[in-house]
């Protein structure tokens, strides 16, 4: 029955991404995306992924189409149509390259292959240490907070460099300036996002709470808790206007949140090294090494969700918050 | 090859074809902001790649179970991968969006073609 399932929505996916590719209207191609990214989550889902489903359903399904959105009213509503001199080439060179791949893939091991590479390397020692050496059961947690801590420090970085890229590039800094102008009306005049959706911006939040808090026991953590914390006040903001949402949480706390976050896990790092261990090593900060490691690792999830948190709402604003150029062509 | 290894190799199909989807949008289309959702498909893609090689058959989530020794589970390495590239994705998304709204402000257009010509 699952492999029915699963073998519907991947040809659905391939469908919709089709048809993202070749609607004209961009509006069309953003409400599309966002159905293409829930459909990919519930396909992480059926894979056994149930960390990565709840990111890419509040990253993918969410944050991103409002971003978009946010970025189309912007600049323009319609794809203009082109020459299909360059298209046709492509197209030929892009088939090739995919019956390439394809051909490639009768190599891999088949789907759910206990021998598999990938399956026989690390992965055991994963699965085998986690719960002796941190005291908790979710594996994605521990290896991506304590095992591979390190990436997970440089994704944060990431993030915030972005964070920060998009601010500059958008000139949001001061929040002054002529095209800087937040929107006083939100939808709220609109019945029915009026009734939904603020019945759901509490337990939006609490949601998040839970994610983060229980993050070591079930699916969740720092990336996707900042993910639904971020959509709880963007849906805030939509309803209610964006001065509002401001009000609620000012520029000055998103950039608290993010610098805040990204310092929080580098200091949880460094306070590893003074106290006599290495670099990220929690099990120096108690003296039982797996309460210390778990204490370390609370907080660092901690610095992740504030980090993410703050960068999405910060990227968010400073689109929302910027005004269409006066004499633009509206009719396009 | 039979029907069990035709299945099993249908997620990297799927993976095979979202990619050059995606890969034409970006060659192809000549609007930015098509260019950039071309670029979410590229990339989700990828994505579905790796995480179709965690499964492992009759394996659950990477969440341990303790009053069941004998339950396998999936791999959690992929997943972790993915989980911190999604939400980097989001972020590198948006700065080329801003790049793509400045772009608009001082041409006017964000069509390949109208840009090229305007310079």
């Amino acid at each position: 029955m699952t492999i029915i399932f699963s073998l519907f929505l991947l040809t659905l996916l391939v469908i919709i991404a089709i048809a993202i590719v070749h609607t004209r209207n961009l509006f069309v191609c953003i409400a599309l995306m966002s159905i293409f990214s829930l459909l990919m989550a519930v396909n992480f889902f059926t894979l056994d992924a149930a960390d990565v489903a709840l990111t890419e359903a509040a990253v993918g399904a969410g944050v991103t189409t409002v971003i978009f959105l946010t970025a189309l009213r912007l600049t323009a509503r319609r794809e203009k149509r082109e020459g299909t001199k360059a298209s046709l080439l492509s197209l030929c060179v892009l088939g090739i390259t995919m019956l390439l791949l394809i051909y490639a893939t009768i190599d891999n091991p088949t789907l759910g292959d206990p021998n598999a590479p990938v399956h026989v390397h690390v992965a055991p020692y994963y699965l085998e240490q986690t719960y002796e050496l941190m005291g908790f059961p979710n594996v994605v947690t521990a290896v991506l907070s304590s095992f591979r801590g390190y990436d997970t420090l440089g994704e944060v970085f990431v993030v915030f460099a972005a964070a920060i890229g998009v601010l500059f590039i958008l000139d949001a800094r001061k929040g002054t300036g002529p095209e800087y102008r937040p929107e006083q009306a939100g939808l709220k005049h609109h019945l029915i996002p009026k009734a939904v959706g603020g019945l759901l911006v509490p337990f939006v939040m609490l949601f998040g709470l839970y994610v983060q808090f229980h993050g070591e026991y079930g699916p969740g953590g720092g990336f996707q808790a900042g993910a639904i914390f971020a959509t709880a006040v963007i849906l805030f903001s939509l309803l209610e206007g964006e001065q509002a949402a401001l009000r609620a949480v000012p520029r000055s706390a998103q950039m608290a949140l993010v610098v805040g976050g990204a310092s929080l896990y580098g200091f949880v790092g460094v306070l590893c090294l003074l106290m006599g261990g290495t670099f990220l090593d929690y099990s120096v900060l108690m003296q039982d090494p797996v309460i210390g490691r778990q204490v370390g690792i609370v907080a660092i999830e901690a610095g992740v969700g504030m980090a993410v948190c703050g960068s999405l709402l910060s990227i968010y604003h400073a689109f929302a918050a910027r005004h269409p150029m006066e004499g633009r062509d509206e009719s396009v | 090859m039979n029907l069990f290894e035709v299945l099993g190799h249908y997620n990297y199909w799927v993976f095979s074809i979202l990619l050059m989807v995606g890969m034409y949008a970006v060659i192809a289309r000549g609007n930015l902001i098509k260019k950039l959702v071309g670029l979410s498909i590229f990339q989700s893609a990828v994505f579905l790649m790796y995480i179709s090689m965690d499964k492992v058959e009759g394996g659950t989530a990477p969440i341990l179970q303790s009053g069941n020794p004998g339950q396998l589970y999936s791999n959690p390495l992929p997943q972790v991968l993915i989980l911190t590239a999604i939400v980097v994705g989001v972020a590198t998304l948006a700065l080329g969006l801003a790049i793509v709204v400045r772009i608009h402000e001082r041409y006017g257009t964000i069509e390949e073609q109208e840009l090229l010509n305007a310079d």
